[in-house]
């Protein structure tokens, strides 16, 4: 075991308590919506939003980087040049996470003032962290980004797959730097936001995990290389040909010229191809390994991550991606259920099956199939549709009574806001919420406790990979 | 492991499909491309949401009337700036109208407005969307006389201050310590941000006055 795969154990480690943090925010912020006194002005919505999304970038961001510090050194036969120097900045990332978490909660907010801004909340949605600790964050990414390349130089070798990734590192830090500025003009302000935000999660981290994905299914299943390198460039092709214009779906509203209505309505109706593609890509290739793998829970998570990729973002953002339907559905809890369900499939499902690829690695056993996994994978799933199916039912009550009849004033909001359609889906949410965080439950429980060695059944499907 | 392919290239002008080298060049060449025309229109939004652009107007606009009517030409609601209304009944200069909108600025981002609220949709959910909020009818039918103030923005300023005074329904907006100085400045900025013209985003909304889907 490389140096490097311990480090990305930690990193798996930290990614995972995260992701309980955000359940747990998560949970209290769909209480507010049944519960509104709750709390007031103790810990206010704001705070609790903030701590949920917040943790979300930073858990997935955790979970890639470790991701990429696991594979690295077994893509390229070679430990990570710099290691010291990332198991150092493991622990910078956490105590900043940590340091930040607590001013969110004490401090919360602050005067109009460049201090605030610097030291306790930029108030910009996912980005809310101030600056020290984004530039923080730029730290931890630059020495991770030397470190692949610097591995890549001293191993003098490039792989497919990891070309793909070095390039993408570059976008990758350079929209991050969209975190800082305080533009006065509230539409300039979001035409670069955007650009960071659709820039990281549909075009660069859909990359990143896509080559992330490439070397777990290298490793579980046996893919040859010559094919999930293909599968990887059609996908890059495809995503950033559709990704990088589709960025103009977020540009209907804020401002901005008419065109974007077309531009961004017509690439953005395209973005769901390259997540069809991996649809296909991955029946196609467990069937032709006749469903055969050494590690049957990454084998499903990453089988459900080319599903729900394809369902919560491609079908989900389709459904009300064109600006004649974005109008009345753009802004309301529709979204929302988008939102949850596109993050889910195109990256939880993967980071989870890469946490049990280091499980299968760690605990050394041949073949990974206990039955106590399905527990995990089943909570979770079901909560997470659940959750999608109240929030988009409540979100198109939003846009049928709220936007369309109401035309978005504070009574028609309000007026929405007790709406028995709306808030049932509300509660349907708060309710699969609470399965979502049994399944996580079950979830942790089964990636700490030890395999049985070769349970029932693994006879049969063992023996596939490499 | 074996490696990226290395052969001579197949006959054929695209080369073989199942060569990873021909996808790997359309992926780069269909994503320089795609940057190019970005950084075009990139451009030219930049001109057109600047402020004193086509879409935006410059910030003294919040000396004037701004209204939200249904435009039958282009079929969606557009924001009308009409003549003299001065905001507080004080005409500003440009550089004052400028300082007024980064103080609001300042105020909306250090009260993480945009994790309860949106603007032109975008933020959470939990609150109403500001992008029209200077122009919501509540102002006058139910603030202005709730807080006993003569004005709209008297109001506005009023409730900013002390939120928590006036319940609305169940979801109660808390109080953020702002200033008198630090309300004003956010009530400038929601004058500003109404007279942004957002391709007919919100629609059907009814502004204070029923000046709505006159037809000429």
């Amino acid at each position: 075991m490389y140096r490097s795969q311990r480090l990305s154990l930690r990193y798996y480690t930290a990614a995972i308590t995260l992701f309980g943090v955000m359940i747990l925010f998560g949970l209290l912020s769909a209480l507010y919506y049944v519960f509104p006194s709750m709390l007031f002005e103790v810990l206010n919505f704001s705070t609790s939003k903030i701590l949920h999304i917040d943790t979300l970038v930073i858990w997935l961001l955790m979970a890639f980087l470790g991701a990429v510090y696991w594979y690295l050194p077994q893509e390229l036969e070679h430990e990570v040049v710099g290691i010291r120097l990332a198991e150092a900045t493991f622990w910078v990332f956490c105590a900043v996470v940590a340091v930040v978490a607590v001013v969110f909660l004490v401090v919360q907010i602050g005067d109009s003032t460049a201090f605030t801004l610097w030291f306790i909340n930029q108030g910009r949605k996912y980005v809310e962290a101030p600056r020290w600790a984004s530039i923080g964050v730029v730290v931890v990414m630059g020495v991770f980004a030397y470190n692949v390349v610097a591995t890549c130089v001293k191993a003098r070798r490039m792989t497919g797959v990891t070309w793909v990734l070095v390039l993408d590192l570059i976008p990758l830090l350079a929209v991050y730097m969209d975190a800082f500025p305080a533009d006065e003009n509230m539409s300039r302000d979001l035409y670069w936001w955007w650009w960071l935000v659709h820039m990281w999660v549909e075009s660069t981290w859909e990359v990143l995990i896509g080559c992330i994905m490439a070397m777990v299914l290298m490793d579980v299943m046996g893919t040859s290389r010559r094919i999930v390198e293909t599968w990887l460039y059609i996908e890059v092709m495809l995503v950033l040909g559709a990704g990088i214009l589709g960025l103009g779906h977020h540009y209907f509203w804020i401002g901005t010229p008419e065109y974007w209505l077309s531009i961004g309505g017509f690439f953005s109706a395209l973005e769901p191809l390259p997540l069809l593609g991996m649809v296909v890509h991955a029946v196609y290739d467990a069937g032709e390994h006749r469903l055969r793998t050494v590690n049957r829970p990454a084998f499903f998570w990453i089988t459900t991550e080319a599903f729900l990729n394809f369902i919560g973002a491609g079908v989900w953002g389709f459904m009300m991606t064109l600006p004649q339907i974005n109008l009345f559905s753009h802004g309301t809890q529709w979204t929302v259920s988008h939102g949850h369900f596109a993050f889910y499939g195109a990256y939880v499902c993967g980071v989870i099956a890469v946490f049990y690829v280091a499980k299968q690695k760690t605990s050394g056993v041949a073949c990974l199939d206990d039955r106590f996994w399905k527990w995990g994978y089943g909570l979770l799933n079901i909560g997470m549709v659940g959750m999608v199916m109240g929030l988009l039912l409540a979100g198109i009550t939003q846009a049928f009574y709220g936007r369309a009849i109401g035309g978005s004033t504070l009574m028609a909001f309000t007026q929405v806001s007790e709406n028995p359609w709306f808030l049932s889906g509300i509660w349907a949410r708060l309710l699969f919420g609470i399965v979502f965080a049994a399944g996580y439950v079950a979830l942790v429980y089964d990636l700490l406790r030890k395999p049985r060695s070769n349970a029932v059944g693994a006879g049969e499907i063992a023996g596939a990979a490499t | 492991m074996d490696t990226i392919s290395v052969g001579p290239p197949r006959a054929g002008v695209g080369g073989d499909l199942a060569d990873p080298r021909f996808w790997a060049a359309g992926a780069i060449s269909t994503t320089i491309v795609m940057l190019i025309v970005l950084a075009f229109l990139t451009v030219d939004s930049l001109s057109v949401i600047t402020a004193g652009g086509r879409n935006v107007p410059a910030y003294d606009v919040i000396n004037r009337h701004i209204g939200y009517e249904f435009n039958w030409a282009r079929h969606r609601d557009v924001p009308v700036i009409g003549g003299l209304e001065p905001l507080f009944g004080q005409t500003v200069t440009e550089a004052e109208a400028a300082a007024l909108m980064e103080k609001g600025k300042l105020v909306i981002q250090s009260r993480a407005c945009m994790d309860c609220h949106t603007f032109f949709g975008n933020g959470a959910y939990y609150a109403p969307d500001l992008t029209k909020s200077w122009l919501d009818p509540a102002w006058e039918n139910i603030w202005m006389p709730m807080t006993g103030k003569a004005t709209r923005e008297a109001a506005m300023v009023e409730f900013l201050m002390h939120p928590d005074q006036y319940p609305t329904w169940n979801r109660r907006m808390p109080n953020l310590h702002l200033t008198e100085e630090e309300a004003r400045a956010t009530v400038a900025y929601l004058k500003w941000v109404s007279s942004v013209d957002t391709n007919g985003f919100p629609a059907n909304f009814r502004t204070t006055k029923p000046d709505h889907a006159k037809q000429p």
